[in-house]
Parts: C-alpha cells; sequence; structure tokens
C-alpha cells in the first residue's frame, strides 16, 4: 500500500507485556501498520523492557504467549527496536536476556543484522525528536 | 490546524475521553479540523449504546453522538479492540453470528489501518490514555 508521504512512525511500548494489553494491542497496530510504507521503528523502554525478554512461558497463567511475533518484524521490514539502557540496567538485565531479532539487510546482499540497537536515555530522547508520530502504548 | 485524535482508556473509570472530549471540542471552537477520532484499547467501550450513567453525571456516550453530530466527525472504533469488547454493529452482528448491537450513534468500526491513515494525514496526532 503505497502512501503519498513517508513519516517516521515510532511506537513507544512502556509496559510489560501481562498484566494489561497494552503491549499486544500496540504489537497489532505495528503489523497494520507495516503495510502503509512508513520509516517504522519501536522504542522499548521502563517495563516494555520485559516485552523482549527471552524465554517467556505463559501456560501457568493461561495468557497467550504473544513473544514469537517480535521475530517476525524483520519480515515485516520493521528493523529498528531501540532498546533504553537505563530502563535495561534498572531492571538488572542485559542484551543477553533479550530475545535474539534479526532482519536481512536488503541493501548489503540480505546480510542478517540486529534489529536491537542499544541506546541510552538521552540518546532515545533525541531520536524521539526526529519523528513525526508517536505511539505511546 | 489538522488534528488526529486517539482515545485509549473507557468511559469512567479513567478521565482520558473526558480529556480527548474537551480537546476535541476546543479544537473545533477555535477552527481546527479534526480529521478523525479513534478509539483504541478499551477506549472502543466509548461507542456503546448500552451505557446509563446515574442523570446528575455526564453521559459520556451520549456527548461524543451530540458532538459527531454537530461538527460530522470521522468517530472510528476498532475492529479487533471492539470483538475482543463486545462492541458490535450491524455487519458485526452478522459476520459473528451475534443477536445484538449496541454502536452508538455517530460511530463506526473499522480497521487499524484508519489509525495509521491518521498518523500519516494529520499534521498532529494527540494520544488521550496513561
Amino acid at each position: 500500500m503505497m502512501s503519498e508521504q513517508i513519516k517516521k512512525f515510532m511506537y513507544v511500548n512502556r509496559r510489560a507485556p501481562y498484566g494489561t494489553i497494552y503491549a499486544w494491542e500496540s504489537l497489532e497496530v505495528v503489523l497494520i501498520g507495516a503495510a502503509f510504507d512508513q520509516d517504522v521503528s519501536l522504542a522499548f523502554m521502563d517495563d516494555g523492557i520485559y516485552q523482549l525478554v527471552k524465554g517467556q512461558d505463559t501456560s501457568e497463567v493461561e495468557m497467550k504467549n504473544f513473544s514469537p511475533t517480535y521475530q517476525a518484524l524483520g519480515d515485516y521490514d520493521v528493523t529498528k527496536l531501540y532498546v533504553e539502557k537505563e530502563s535495561l540496567e534498572e531492571r538488572g538485565l542485559t542484551l543477553e536476556d533479550l530475545m535474539p531479532l534479526t532482519y536481512e539487510d536488503e541493501d548489503d546482499d540480505w546480510a542478517e543484522k540486529d534489529s536491537i540497537r542499544l541506546v541510552s536515555r538521552a540518546e532515545l530522547a533525541d531520536i524521539m525528536d526526529e519523528q513525526d508520530v508517536l505511539f505511546s502504548f | 490546524m489538522k488534528f488526529a485524535i486517539q482515545v485509549n482508556e473507557g468511559p469512567y473509570q479513567h478521565q482520558a475521553t473526558d480529556s480527548a472530549y474537551q480537546f476535541t471540542k476546543a479544537a473545533l471552537e477555535a477552527g481546527h479540523e479534526i480529521m478523525r477520532v479513534f478509539f483504541y484499547h478499551d477506549g472502543v467501550n466509548n461507542g456503546t449504546n448500552l451505557t446509563t450513567p446515574p442523570q446528575d453525571d455526564r453521559n459520556v456516550v451520549n456527548r461524543w453522538s451530540e458532538l459527531a453530530k454537530q461538527h460530522d466527525l470521522d468517530m472510528v472504533v476498532c475492529v479487533a479492540a471492539a470483538q475482543r469488547r463486545g462492541i458490535v454493529d450491524e455487519g458485526e452482528m452478522q459476520r459473528n453470528g451475534k443477536d445484538a448491537q449496541n454502536i452508538a450513534e455517530g460511530f463506526r468500526i473499522s480497521g487499524l489501518g484508519q489509525l495509521i491513515e491518521a498518523g500519516i494525514q494529520s499534521e498532529r496526532l494527540v494520544v488521550f490514555g496513561d
């Protein structure tokens, strides 16, 4: 679906994956939005970091485990996932605790590259400042 | 200015929809354009005609309907969020084999593409919620 203009869209994820539906319904917006050929990125900060933690098992609480969907984002050309360094550290987590998320770079002979980009709080503020549209979930 | 509005919370439990309503009304009165109001998450509950609030309180749903009528507002309820929460129009009733519909006047059910389109076409997308 071609749009007349390209805008910078950022989806800001600040909440834990379970407990409320915000994270899951945010991901639904991202997947639908991917069809609109905009310049899309995602930011993960505060408890939103937990959305990307690997090894999620929701069977005991009978919630749908939607974490595998993040691994499909690369196929939707959603390849910029900014993870805020301070939020990780405040929760005693490192990049090693997150799912390995990658995409194939069509401009670089389809080389497999990391989608997750670790940025500081100050850097993320600058990136947010560059956006045209910010969705906060 | 051409605005789009996103409402992420339901009526009464949360003030987000009240703030969105006041903002929308004020923007229209100031001569701005509201190209769409999009209801998402529990915000879809603003679009049910089955609410009966106490008479001495504001009627959140009717207030939106009246504003839409006055200003020919495009008020869209997300279909995926609506299906989860039981907001049903004629088409959804038939498609999903339900025996009732409850979409309030002035609201229509459509897809998330309407939200993305609102982000693209408006000059400002203003989100109400936590």
